[in-house]
């Protein structure tokens, strides 16, 4: 099975954001593969190990996107691609466009990528492939089983579980419970380093004319939201505090 | 001609979710002065009584619809991500909108980016408010969960429409006036052939409130010990008639489903009141629920994070303090009715 994996590098979800110059500082921050790709790639390799094939990894992003994939190649894909180009607008219509037309040419079985990335969060850009490259989805999978060209997932639709049967080709976005990632291991990383690893850029693939990339989006401002204050530590014992605080919640608050 | 602006009416165990009226809502705001058509899709199955069908439409024109496209199909019950997009498409095709509006929730995440590629169109996610200023529209969102916001346009120079999605709570409503009424409108649908097949749906939510649109979420960390420990909460949810959360570490732990994780990996909330029980507030929960309006945490220890964003604190053991809340909210609400 020829698989790929969509992969985008994030910010750590434990690291606060600073904002410098109009945008986010990246100095000193930690990065990870975005945890919901990160469940993607694990679940092409099992794939892989269970039905044999090649994982192969596909991120449109900076140079230091190299980093999340090589360690992704360290849990045990075979390929990366990486398509590293500034030309290459920040805009989910216009990465999905020039994913997809590299995803055109290269005859994928099944295509993997996360519910959505834990930094700009909006979720528009695997589904879209799938639309460009004319297959089939399912969003938000906790499970993927594979037999004889089709495949049965489970999704998570608001806690509600819907099964579905997809034919193959198609395009999964994985959601949390889908399983457990892999540490990499230490022959893993070496391994890794020895890896097939293309960066490309926009000259590269075919089919793709700046024209056709310009972006439909664009953002106008960045700002933080406003700090929350620390309210009030209620006193008394714990049933004054209970009534207290619905005294509280209707006078001053409002809210009941 | 006037132009339309289409927002999908979205149907939740035969209910048309609040976000369906928050999209017509947000259709309103974006019209501003600009005289337009606002125009519902709503699909429902093939033998929705009409009286049903008459509600949910009093509802959409109530807050400022003029027309409800309706489509019928026996499969319209569950979500079925192909049925659904060809359907919508062809609500598209016959109203020919400039903006396109669904709620930010599981079918609309996964409706909306698909649609927006076949119209070769732009897409702005996540919409907390919609904003005129000198004389263009612009739309807020969070990034990494609300941790920063940022403000987004539509590029000039595409004839695709704007497609966006809202997130529940946020877009003001206003206040329904049933006076109103408009046209509705059945559409013919040949569904196309079908590449998926729903096999099943197991509903473990019948009836719960989703996150997402829940006034008030009671949510437990590992605090909570166990997934029997969560019953105090439920109680409590329940009173209030709210929604029950968890912090990542209770998920982790296996003392709940991750259906119910909020945080920067999980739901990103914005509750009335989220009462935070025994949970610390490690950074990338603080982003998930944030945006709440009050904030209770209840947590033993004093120095644990989550009081730095509480609006109110409460120092002791959830096991103690939560189900004296539950009889106090109880007796408060029996006396207000």
């Amino acid at each position: 099975m020829n698989i790929w994996v969509l992969l985008k590098q994030t910010f750590d979800t434990e690291e606060k954001i600073v904002l410098t110059g109009g945008g986010v500082s990246e100095a000193g921050v930690k990065w990870i593969i975005n945890p919901y790709d990160e469940y993607a790639v694990e679940e092409a390799i099992r794939l892989a190990e269970q039905h044999g094939g090649k994982v192969h990894l596909l991120s449109a992003g900076p140079e230091r996107t190299g980093e999340a994939l090589r360690t992704a190649l360290a849990m045990g894909a075979d390929e990366a691609v990486l398509i590293h180009d500034p030309r290459i607008p920040q805009d989910e219509w216009a990465i999905a466009k020039v994913l997809s037309a590299f995803l055109a040419d290269q005859g994928a079985d099944l295509i993997l990528g996360g519910n959505f990335s834990v930094d700009h969060g909006a979720g528009q850009v695997a589904i879209r492939i799938a639309e460009q490259l004319g297959i089939p989805h399912v969003g938000s999978i906790t499970k993927l089983d594979i037999s004889s060209g089709e495949a049965i997932v489970h999704r998570d639709a608001e806690g509600d579980t819907e099964m579905i049967s997809v034919q193959l080709p198609a395009l999964f976005t994985a959601q949390q419970g889908l399983n457990e990632p892999r540490y990499p291991t230490l022959p893993g990383i070496m391994k890794a380093k020895k890896k097939p690893f293309k960066q490309l850029s926009l000259d590269d693939i075919p089919g793709i004319s700046l024209q056709e990339l310009g972006a439909r989006t664009e953002r106008v401002s960045l700002s933080l939201p406003p700090a929350r204050q620390a309210g009030v530590i209620l006193q008394g014992d714990l049933a004054a505090q209970a009534a207290d605080l619905i005294r509280r919640l209707r006078q001053d608050a409002k809210v009941i | 001609m006037s132009r339309t602006i289409l927002t999908f009416a979205e149907i939740r165990n035969h209910e048309l979710r609040q976000v369906a009226v928050e999209s017509v809502s947000a259709a309103m705001k974006i019209a501003n002065t600009i005289p337009s058509d606002i125009a519902c899709c709503l699909l429902v199955q093939e033998n929705t009584a009409a009286d049903l069908l008459t509600r949910y439409a009093a509802s959409l024109f109530a807050q400022g619809a003029n027309r409800v496209y309706v489509v019928k199909h026996v499969s319209f019950a569950a979500y079925h991500a192909e049925l659904y997009l060809s359907a919508v498409q062809q609500v598209v095709s016959a109203t020919n909108p400039e903006v396109v509006i669904f709620g930010h929730t599981a079918i609309g995440r996964d409706l909306a980016p698909r649609l927006a590629s076949a119209l070769q169109a732009g897409q702005i996610s996540d919409i907390t408010a919609i904003q005129h200023v000198e004389g263009k529209l612009i739309y807020t969102r969070p990034l990494y969960a609300g941790k920063a916001v940022e403000q987004r346009v539509f590029t000039q120079g595409s004839t695709a429409p704007s497609v966006i999605t809202i997130r529940p709570n946020n877009i003001p409503i206003n206040t329904p006036d049933a006076s109103r009424s408009g046209e509705i409108i059945e559409v013919a649908f040949a569904p196309p052939s079908l590449r998926t097949v729903v096999r099943d749906v197991v509903r473990k939510t019948s009836g719960a409130l989703d996150l997402s649109e829940a006034k008030i979420i009671v949510s437990g960390g590992r605090g909570v010990k166990s997934a029997v420990g969560f019953k105090p909460l439920e109680e409590l949810a329940s009173v209030l008639n709210g929604a029950v959360g968890a912090s990542r570490g209770a998920c982790d732990a296996g003392y709940c489903d991750y259906g119910l994780q909020i945080g920067q990996t999980g739901k990103v909330v914005t509750p009335e009141i989220y009462i935070a029980c025994g949970i610390s507030g490690a950074i990338q929960h603080l982003a998930g629920m944030s945006g709440s309006r009050v904030i209770i945490a209840v947590n033993k220890d004093p120095e644990a994070p989550i009081f730095k964003v509480a609006d109110y604190g409460i120092v002791g053991d959830l096991f103690e303090v939560v189900p004296l809340l539950t009889t106090a909210f109880r007796e408060f609400l029996e006396h207000e009715v």
